[in-house]
């Protein structure tokens, strides 16, 4: 065994002093205790070296040894990611579950890829050839859902000189020896990376399309572009939970991160047993094939809370460069702001607002600027689009994480708290929520489903917002006392509400609602909108089937027909 | 190097809870200690933080009467630990888990860390099975199920106390024998306790309890304590014992308030009027070791009880506990008023586990569409309520009049039961047919038609 780089001098909560007889570098691993936890430099001073560690630290004292890695902590990336179950600092939760047992224990390593897996590799290149980072030499099936192509990581180039053949491989077998003039590199299918440094890619390029969620409010009202960003903010009970989950099984992306940062363990455990077993309604295979977990529970390390949003963001990112469309969930980044604190108030750094450090605007946008649409190295294109959701205090959206989270994000969707009391899912507001509604999308819309669309989501916006301003006179006056054109509307807006917004997440049909069903739905109620009210004019009554309106969600093709 | 057994004369410094002890080297973070005053008393305390040349020391018990010279720490060499066994049950201990019953110690047959260790999300066991309250406002609208923690959000002066006795005593899981209570008094003024010891006692629910007795006049620091003694009691019967286990904290509101006194006192940056900006951490290292393990048969189950302040849900207690827990169970002085007893609001209270606990062979089929039709009818009476105060209630329409009545109905017969009355879950869901009747089967659309069929001709 290694000689310790140091002895600690000094521990408080996550933050472990040492001095140290080697030199350590800024954001290196760090080993701490006997038990070696792992931990990170995050900051250095003459011989001193302060050490963030990513796990309980009771029991730790004066005197016990440090270790250097000569690494900096980083992300394992390669096949055997998706499906897995993973801490804040990617430690493998179920492989440490058969390990340790029941409750989460320090200091096990186990490493993050399993070793001993074998992967069925086909070579796409051959010896001689020229390559770059990026260049694809070979694939495997991760999943029956996804090919994992294997890629030259970044900082590799030169001529191949030999490459494995087509057959079983271990994830550290050599697949590849790359002459890069000076020296012979060989490749094996892991890469790592360093999670707080955005990876490379080719070029950024812009969104050209919506992200699809089936979800009515949110892709007719509220669209999300495909390597976008958008912020859920909602107190307790407004139901952020089912809508992510919706989010999770229905959105268009090919690879779904869900990163559970300081969030409740059964909700977490509802993920894990439920999710995987959810069909993906396009390949019809399970969800667990094309998903990946985060969890760190609010009673896991703070600090493994803190890294966990980027530990999440690289392994998008690695999907991303592979060429696919990723959708990273983040729940919630509430949790992660105050973990920042915590750590922050424990460096003795003087705070900002409400006791977050000064660079909280900052570590945000480190990490929503990551999201976007790219061409890879490679040539080929990725996106990895970003939801967070934020637990506001007291629902309060003028709170530091929300605000600051409002500049980096162009879609803003806000859960309502009386929705949710009269149990209308997705409680979305209509009045609160925005979204920065790109030309793309506008384009993407008209032709792929209906010219008309941005013209009848302007139309539904304005008769949302007269139906608000009588349920306002009504409220005064009692519906009764209105016109009757004010009462129609007013009856139609609920209905609207029954029959558009609301969407039953446990119904089968009503789950999902494809683009081209969303523009019906619109149509059909703006045109109840126009009889009723040329027919009221005309002094005659409404005659709108309400009741039908609203069971056409819920309909299948065969009983509209 | 053990640290145990080592004992320091003389302190640098202490201020309050803190204590600052130098000379002693490779005192372990975390660890647990023993303050022997200069008086002669002992109380226990934990390394909060510690360096080459000595400690900070937080100290669980009053240090009024501690002088710096003749005081002695001594060091346990390990973290703060709770015996549990069996023997525990029917036993009442102190907020620091000393008897406090006049019995001598239970024996015990392991001492645990009283910090608990994480669930490992993979290990755990999502919960779904249901646990009977026999109170009709809590199984029907809001079902608890096993592995579940939901709080009782309440304000001073409401009957939150008789509600958690009454659950207490009447607390059951349907075929489930082992079934135990534990109950810890955070900072409870001592004539509060002594009616939840004298109802144990009265009810014979004493045999298969555990109480924690911290009370108003105890020490603030201790409060940090007992929960945590509390919860590692209630892990080893639910974990290692089979035990379906019930925890009723009360007030957490009285935790927080202490800990917010302990960490101004440490000299932290406060965030929120004045709470440490770790609450919501420290509030999940609570309520995040409710749960079930994949494989083990028991369930620690969690009712915390916290009291609003000024009826605030906004206040970062409730808020925080909020968005720990799974749910919340809301009194309304409202309702109290207006003489209903458990004065629960139907709407502002949730069960977020609730859909998977109930139905078919979990509770009764009709449970998830008569719940769902209580919540809509409820809603339409709080809007024909709103409408009645502002218009009066002769320019309302006949459908708006007709939920006034089912809303008086349903707050008089459903949500309304006696203190000492048990109603089984077959029971509640027959009383809320029987108050569903009062409106036109045309309002009833989230009842499937086959269920309608067959309540409505029966009652």
């Amino acid at each position: 065994m290694t000689a310790p780089a140091g002895r600690i001098t000094e521990i408080s909560g996550w933050t472990v002093r040492a001095r140290t007889e080697q030199a350590l570098s800024l954001r290196e691993m760090t080993l701490v205790g006997e038990e070696r936890l792992i931990g990170e430099v995050v900051a250095l001073d003459h011989r001193d070296a302060v050490v963030q560690v990513y796990e309980e630290t009771a029991g730790i004292a004066p005197g016990d040894p440090i270790f250097a890695t000569g690494e900096p902590l980083s992300i394992e990336l390669g096949p055997g990611l998706l499906g897995g179950i993973f801490d804040g600092v990617q430690r493998p939760l179920s492989a440490l579950a058969q390990t340790e047992g029941d409750f989460m224990a320090r200091g096990s390593r186990v490493p993050p890829l399993d070793r001993d897996r074998l992967w069925d590799f086909q070579p796409q290149i051959a010896a001689g050839a020229e390559v770059v980072p990026g260049t694809i030499l070979g694939r495997v099936a991760e999943t029956q859902a996804l090919l994992h192509p294997i890629a030259v990581p970044a900082g590799v180039s030169g001529r191949v000189l030999t490459i494995a053949g087509a057959g079983p491989r271990k994830i550290m077998d050599p697949i590849a020896e790359i002459d890069g003039g000076r020296e012979v590199r060989v490749l094996t299918m892991l890469q790592r990376w360093r999670a707080r440094v955005p990876r490379p890619f080719g070029a950024r390029i812009p969104s050209d399309a919506p992200l699809i969620t089936g979800q009515r409010v949110l892709d007719t009202f509220f669209p999300l572009a495909r390597g976008g960003t958008a912020a859920m903010p909602g107190g307790f009970g407004t139901g952020k939970t089912i809508t992510q989950h919706q989010l999770c099984r229905w959105a268009e992306a090919d690879v779904i991160i869900f990163v559970g940062c300081g969030e409740r363990g059964n909700e977490i455990t509802e993920l894990v047993r439920k999710l995987p077993q959810l069909a993906d309604p396009r390949t019809k295979r399970m969800l667990a094939e094309r998903s990946i977990l985060i969890a760190n529970t609010s009673n896991m390390p703070v600090s493994a809370r803190e890294a966990s949003l980027f530990t999440g963001i690289t392994i998008g990112e690695y999907y991303r460069d592979l060429g696919y469309h990723v959708l990273l969930l983040a729940d919630s980044i509430s949790r992660w702001a105050e973990a920042l604190r915590e750590i922050s108030g424990r460096l003795g750094e003087m705070p900002a607002e409400e006791g977050y450090p000064p660079y909280l605007s900052s570590a945000l946008a480190s990490f929503y600027e990551r999201a976007g649409c790219v061409t890879t190295l490679s040539g080929s294109k990725g996106s990895l689009t970003v939801i967070t959701a934020i637990s506001p205090p007291a629902g309060d959206l003028t709170e530091p994480v929300t605000r600051h989270a409002q500049r980096f994000v162009r879609t803003f969707w806000t859960l309502d708290r009386q929705l949710a009391a009269a149990r209308v899912f997705p409680a979305i507001s209509t009045r609160a929520s925005y979204s920065e509604v790109g030309e793309a999308i506008v384009r993407w819309w008209q032709s792929n489903v209906s010219e008309r669309w941005p013209e009848l989501r302007r139309e539904a916006m304005a008769f949302l917002e007269e139906a608000a301003r009588c349920e306002e006179t009504a409220r005064l006056v009692g519906i009764d006392s209105l016109p009757e054109r004010e009462q129609f509307i007013l009856h139609l807006a609920d209905a609207f509400q029954e029959g558009f917004l609301q969407q039953n997440a446990y119904d089968e049909i009503d789950s999902y609602c494809a683009p081209a069903r969303q523009v019906d739905l619109l149509q059909r109620f703006l045109q109840a909108r126009d009889e009723g009210v040329q027919r009221i004019d005309a002094g005659e009554a409404p005659n709108i089937d309400f009741a039908a309106l609203q069971r056409m969600k819920s309909e299948t093709a065969e009983d509209r027909s | 190097m053990t640290t145990a057994g080592l004992e320091r004369r003389g302190l640098q410094e202490l201020r309050g809870p803190l204590a600052f002890v130098e000379g002693v080297a490779g005192i372990a973070f975390h660890d647990g200690v023993d303050l022997v005053g200069s008086d002669g008393q002992v109380r226990p305390g934990r390394v909060l933080s510690t360096n080459e040349r000595g400690a900070v020391i937080e100290v669980f018990g009053v240090t009024d009467g501690v002088a710096l010279e003749q005081s002695r720490i001594r060091f346990h060499g390990r973290p703060l630990r709770f015996g549990v066994g069996p023997e525990l049950l029917g036993r009442v201990f102190d907020g620091l888990g000393r008897p406090r019953d006049g019995l001598p110690p239970p024996s015990t047959v392991e001492l645990r860390p009283i910090e608990g260790s994480p669930i490992n999300p993979c290990r755990r066991e999502y919960p779904r099975d249901f646990l009977e309250t026999g109170i009709s406002a809590i199984d029907a609208l809001n079902s608890v199920v096993l592995g579940q923690k939901i709080p009782i959000f309440t304000e001073s002066g409401l009957a939150h106390d008789d509600l958690a006795m009454q659950i207490i005593r009447q607390a059951r899981a349907p075929g489930v024998e082992k079934f135990a209570i534990v109950f810890a008094a955070l900072g409870l003024p001592r004539e509060t306790a002594d009616r939840y010891l004298e109802d144990f006692r009265a009810s014979g629910s004493r045999g298969r309890l555990i109480a924690f007795l911290n009370l108003a006049g105890d020490p603030t620091s201790e409060r940090l304590i007992t929960p945590r003694c509390a919860l590692t009691a209630a892990e080893y019967l639910a974990f290692d014992a089979g035990y379906h286990v019930l925890v009723v904290l009360h007030d957490i509101t009285n935790y927080g308030e202490a800990l917010r006194e302990i960490s101004a006192a440490r000299g932290e940056v406060p965030s929120r009027k004045g709470y440490p900006g770790y609450l919501y951490s420290d509030l999940a290292s609570l309520f995040e070791r409710a749960g079930r393990i994949t494989g083990r048969p028991g369930s620690l189950t969690q009712i915390p009880i916290v009291t609003l302040p000024s009826g605030d849900l906004s206040h970062p207690i409730p808020d925080l506990t909020g968005y720990v827990t799974e749910g919340q169970i809301v009194l309304d002085p409202e309702i109290a008023r207006r003489g209903a007893y458990p004065p629960v609001a139907v709407l502002s209270s949730l069960s977020r586990l609730m859909s998977d606990g109930i139905g078919a062979g979990r509770t009764r089929d009709d449970h998830p569409d008569v719940a769902k039709q209580l919540y809509a009818a409820v809603a339409r009476v709080e809007r024909a309520r709103g409408l009645a105060s502002i218009i009066g209630e002769d320019e309302l329409t006949e459908t708006e009049r007709t939920y006034l009545r089912f809303g008086e109905r349903f707050e008089r017969e459903l949500l309304a039961q006696q203190t000492n009355e048990t109603r089984s879950i077959g029971d509640t869901l027959d009383i809320a047919w029987r108050v569903l009747a009062e409106l036109p089967r045309s309002e009833l659309t989230r009842v499937r038609s086959a269920l309608l069929d067959q309540h409505r001709g029966a009652s």
